[in-house]
Formats: structure tokens, sequence, C-alpha cells
């Protein structure tokens, strides 16, 4: 048993007590070489090539990239929660000193909602529209904790005024389709919190929201995170909502990482040249766009050529076919993790990676 | 015919291509019984907005869901019909055109202006070539000559960035950013002056939506368009837009230039909306002040001005009488009795 799993506090405790359980700086997750396919398995799809990041202890991890980067299946990947039939192919995701990706579905139902949390992206599709959200959530409760229905409804209550929920007694009662979408999400944040988890998965929880709703919605993790200590994965294709919320960020590109490291550095110092163009191309309310007397407008620049629909998983680096920097081996070789400032990994040939030939 | 806008009015441009002036759409609150539905209230969607499109400007409408902003952009196309309020593009009473309903007329109109939708993967019909999509209002309209038309359907795809002999694929054949271009190659295949865009980029991914907004910018400059960009993205607006006029629960409550608005925001409400937009720069993340509380409903409408209720600033005038929306400096009009 790790020092992390003897802590765990009870739910009897007050919250504010928690905080101090708050385990000295460790990883807490690490992904190493995850692999993950899709059949024919003869030829299979690689969806998800040598992804490896970590996430420390009481760290936001901020996952970006596009449709189709592979950030949602590695975070479903951790949960054991792969739509069939992808498959885990490869790799490990330790957690708690543990490999996830070993273990069997038993195992991982005692210990999704309890250890390990999830806050999905639309909170209508997952809330039980048949069961009162006080039902739902005291369930988890019963199941995980074995509390009595009093006792969970008063601690369903006490999550509900923690996630700024208004009258929390009263909601308890509601039907889901009674809430508002920002106020469905604090239910879905309470439920995540339930457990007291020790890693809380947000995919995209923000992006079926309002932008003023997200504002609120980004505070409540922000101010979570500070009262409860636990760490998190964000998964999200908004450069904004990770330049606030992470404390460390992977950028991924068809199912490969392209760089990670300290919000700061990658924000101040992008160095693979996809971040380079995500970060270029993204438009922003803090500037100003040059209009020519003529009334020309200056363009965003954009990254390389367009993406051809379907687009290469093959070997080598995924990124190959848009950069303006690739050279010949970039198609055949995969770039390595290289070390480029501490703490700061990037995988580009360019960059310093060793390369290796696809395993093919 | 409509009597002519006042110089007062504000938010109209010189040489206007689209006056809007008064636009009501609302919609009648039923109550069902047993054998009859009694009308009990209504929603008013879009509540008394005026505005104006200069010939070649982006006029960009933002605000959060429900806030009446597409809704105005249906109505100006007579998608839905206006309750109220009168729609001129150039000379052309539109919603006089479309209440005499004559064929021929109302073509013309639509030729004119056109629309360009936010998700390019239900806008497109799935069992058309792109070569059936962009003929159809080349045929509806009857402008070009038949022998002409694959000429027009290859200078089309060209000039939106596509290769001309994608012609005969299907749009599942596309990528997202691919089918945007198609919806927007249609509605430029009538040679239209106003293109209203009704958030045509927020389904796209960062990279793509970089190129289809450059696109936009393009196609304004080379053809001399006028776009009514509806958007709740401040960002793509701000690369896009001339002006910006912002709404809230079915009211305009600021309008005036880009760059005005962001460095200066008199409405609350419009400070409000820039300063949640999350900045893509984590040692800029100051300036920050959240607003508490959501849109209320449209059905119980509050009092006096309507963002009373969440308003930081807030003075008890605020929730008895509705501000004008009016302009100190002639450009930059706010309603608001309590202007930042």
């Amino acid at each position: 048993m790790s020092s992390l799993a003897t802590a765990k506090p009870t739910a009897a405790m007050s919250i504010d007590d928690r905080s101090m359980l708050t385990p000295p700086v460790h990883d807490l997750v690490r992904v190493e070489n995850l692999r993950i396919q899709f059949p024919p398995w003869n030829a299979p799809v690689r969806i998800i090539e040598d992804v490896s990041f970590q996430v420390r202890a009481g760290e936001t991890m901020g996952i970006v990239g596009e449709s189709g980067s592979g950030k949602t299946l590695s975070s479903l990947a951790i949960l054991n929660l792969l739509p069939p039939p992808a498959r885990i192919t490869g790799g490990r995701i330790m957690f708690d000193g543990e490999d996830l990706a070993a273990k069997s579905q038993g195992e991982m139902q005692k210990l999704r909602g309890r250890r390990l949390a999830m806050v999905f992206q639309n909170p209508g599709y997952s809330l039980n529209p048949l069961m009162t959200v006080g039902a739902q959530l005291g369930e988890i409760l019963k199941v995980h904790e074995k509390m009595p229905r009093s006792m969970a409804l008063q601690r369903v209550e006490e999550l509900f005024r923690l996630v700024g929920i208004t009258d929390p007694g009263s909601r308890l009662s509601q039907y889901p389709h009674e809430m508002s979408g920002g106020m469905k999400q604090r239910v879905c944040i309470a439920r995540a919190l339930l457990c007291n988890p020790a890693l809380v998965l947000a995919d995209e929880p923000t992006t079926a929201l309002d932008v003023t709703i997200q504002a609120q919605i980004l505070d409540l993790f922000e101010d979570l995170k500070a009262r409860f200590g636990m760490s998190m994965i964000f998964v999200t294709h908004d450069m904004g909502v990770v330049a606030r919320i992470a404390d460390r960020i992977t950028v991924m590109y068809a199912g490969q990482v392209c760089e990670t490291g300290d919000k700061h550095a990658i924000f101040a110092r992008p160095s693979h040249p996809y971040t380079q163009a995500l970060l270029a191309s993204t438009p922003r309310i803090d500037r100003r766009y040059a209009i020519d007397g003529e009334g020309r407008r200056e363009r965003l620049p954009t990254v390389g050529r367009a993406v051809a629909p379907g687009q290469s998983l093959g070997g080598g680096c995924r990124f190959a076919g848009r950069c303006p920097e690739a050279a010949p081996e970039c198609s055949r070789l995969v770039p390595q993790a290289a070390a480029i400032e501490p703490g700061r990994v990037v995988h580009c040939l360019k960059r310093g990676s060793a390369g290796v030939a696809s395993h093919d | 015919m409509i009597e002519p806008i006042p110089n007062l009015r504000q938010g109209v441009t010189p040489r206007p291509l689209l006056t809007v002036d008064g636009l009501v759409k609302s919609y009648p609150l039923r109550r069902r019984g047993l054998f009859r539905q009694t009308v009990t209230g209504e929603i008013r969607a879009v509540n008394d907005i005026s505005f104006s499109v200069a010939a070649g400007e982006t006029l960009s409408i933002v605000g959060e869901s429900g806030c009446g902003k597409t809704t105005a952009a249906r109505a100006i196309l007579h998608l839905v019909e206006p309750t109220a309020g009168a729609i001129r593009l150039g000379d052309t009473d539109i919603r006089a055109t479309f209440a005499e309903d004559r064929r021929p007329d109302v073509l013309a109109l639509r030729r004119q202006m056109q629309y360009v939708f936010q998700d390019p993967y239900l806008s497109l019909n799935p069992r058309w070539s792109v070569r059936q999509i962009l003929t159809e209002p080349l045929r509806v309209h009857g402008h070009a000559p038949k022998e002409d038309w694959d000429a027009t359907v290859e200078s089309l795809l060209e000039r939106v960035g596509l290769p001309p002999d994608y012609a005969d694929r299907y749009p599942h054949e596309f990528s997202g950013g691919q089918r945007q271009r198609i919806g927007i190659a249609r509605a430029l295949a009538v040679e239209p002056r106003l293109l209203i865009c009704d958030e045509p980029v927020s389904s796209l991914d960062v990279s793509v939506r970089a190129q289809v907004l450059n696109l936009l910018a393009d196609l304004q400059e080379d053809l001399g368009l006028s776009y009514l960009y509806i958007s709740h993205d401040l960002s793509s607006v701000r690369f896009l837009s001339n002006r910006i006029a912002v709404m809230y629960l079915g009211n305009l409550v600021e309008i005036g230039e880009v760059d005005e608005i962001f460095a200066r925001p008199r409405h609350h409400y419009t400070a409000a909306l820039i300063s949640a937009i999350p900045v893509p720069d984590p040692s800029n993340q100051a300036q920050r002040q959240a607003i508490q509380g959501e849109v209320p409903s449209v059905v119980r409408r509050p009092s006096g001005c309507v963002f009373h209720t969440r308003c930081p600033a807030a003075l008890p005038v605020c929730s008895q009488q509705i501000p004008p929306l009016s302009a100190p400096d002639g450009t930059h009009a706010f309603a608001c009795h309590n202007p930042r």
C-alpha cells in the first residue's frame, strides 16, 4: 500500500481537514509509451502511438490538441473506459504504484468514482434524466462508501454548497432537466468530488457552456483544486482555457505527443513546430488586427498545409506532412523524447530527438 | 414605403447596404387547454434593435446563447418573419418585398444576401455531389446560362481554395474546414453583396479556423462583400470585424468600432463578456471580473435594464427604467444608466 492510499480520508471528516492530507510532490500518474489500436488486428490502426506523460500530485495537467489528436482517448484509457473495439496494446498506466492498463473491469469499477473521477464535456448527457440529482449522487456514496441514505444526502448537499449551487437542499430533489447547463456541470463536478478522488479527469468540461458560465466554472476548478489538493487532467482544444487552468501542458497531434512542459515555458517559448503554429494561428482578443488605408486587414498565420481527410497515421512524425521544417527522415522515423529544458520534453527530429523506425 | 431613418438612430453608418430599424421578433406564449390554446403572453427573442452594415464592412453581433443574435439574422433574411421593424437592403424594403411575395422580386432580393451556416456537416446534402450543391443556386436563380455552369463551379471552388477536380466528390469525402469552404462557395454562387455568417468557424479546429477566417477576409477584399458575422467567439470577432454589436436577452446593449469596444467597453455586460474570455497567455491572466448568476429566462424579462440582475454597478433606477441606447461621442453607443 502506498502512502497515498493509507492517507485516504473518510467522508466523515470535514472538508477543510482534507487539504492537510495532500501528499508531498511525486508523480501520481505515469503514462508510459501508451499505445491504443483499433482493428483489424492483423494490420491495426494505431490511434495512439507511444504516448507518455506524468501528472504530479496536486497539479493540473492540460492536454491540448485538435480533434483526432487522441487527447480524449488517452484520458479514457486511464479510466479503462475505451470505446470498443479500441484496445490498449502497449505501454503502462502507473497510478499509485499499480498498472491500470493491466487491471480487470471489476478492479477498475472499485477505483472509478472513488480514486479516479471524471467530468464529461456535456453535462446533459452524463446525468441520468430519470433520477433526481440527489438520488444519483447519493447512490455513488452508497456503492463506494456503504453510506446510509440520509448521511449520503447530507454529504451531497455539502458538496453542492461547495461547488456554488444556490439553495443546495432543495436542488437535491430536482431532475437534471430542471437545471441550466452551468448548474448541471456544477452537479457533475460535485459528483466527481464525492469520494474525494486523487485524480479528476475533465474532458472539455466548459466547451458546451457560454463564456461567462465557462469563466465561473474555471474559477470553481481553481478554487476546488486549492481546497482539495487533488490532481487533475484537463483535456481541451482551447489554448486560452489551458493557459488559465493548467500547471503543465502536453500538446498532442494525431495520437503523438509533440511536447510536454511547464505552462509558462511552453507559452513563452513553444518549441515544437506544431505548438508554434497552434499558438500563432489562434486569434486573440488581447491584440489589435491592423486594417490599412484601403481596408485590407492583416491575416492570421496558418498551420502549414491543410489536413487531408484521413490524416496519416503511418510511421514517422505525424505532423511531418504539414510541417514547414520537415525533412525526408521526419516521415520515416518516430521522434523520441528529448529534454530541452529542465522538466521540458519535445518530440522533434529537428530539436534533438532521436529517431526510431516505426514498429512495423 | 418605410420612413427614412433619422440620423440620431445609433449604429447607422454612412452609405449603408443593410439597414435594420426597430427589429422585433416575438413568439406567442401559449397555454394548451383541452379544446383550445390561449395566448398568455409573448417571448421577445429580439427586442427593438437597430443597426446598419456598410458596403464592404463586417458588423459582428456577439452574445451568449439565447441572446437573439441568430433570430435577428434569420429575421433579416425572412427565414423567420419579423414581428415589427423596418429592414432595407440598399433601396429595397425587404419586408414589403416579402409581403408582396412576387417570385422574381423575392429571388432578386435573396440573390443579394446569402447565409453561411454554422455546421458544415448538417448544411450540405450528403447525397449530392459538390457540383450539384453548387449548381443548385445557379439553377434556381437562372442568372447564368447552363453551358457556363461547369466553368462557374470550377471558378467557385478555386475561389474558396479547393482544387476544381473535387467537384464530383461528395460531402463525406471532405474535412470540416473543406465542407465549410463548400458552404461558402454555395453562398457565393449567386454573387451576393451581403453574407450572413452564423458562427461559420465555431465547429472547426483552431488551425482550420484560421484558414477559413483568412478566406473570409480575402473574399471580402476581392469581392467587396459585406458581412453580418454572428458569433459568441470574441477572438474571431476581434480579427474579422470593423464594428461590433453586443446583444443580451434580445436587446442591443452596445455597438461601436471593434478596437474601441475592446479597449473601452462602456456597458458592464460587454466588459464582463470580454474579461470572461480566457487569453492564451499565462502571464496575462490578471484582469478578470466574473459576473455572477446566469442569464434570466426570456419569459420573465427583468424590468428596467435587462442586465440589472447580474450587473456589478446596478443603481436603483436600473430596475425601473429602460436605459436608452445613446452615443455621447456619436459612434460608440451603449444602453446603460451607470456606464463604466
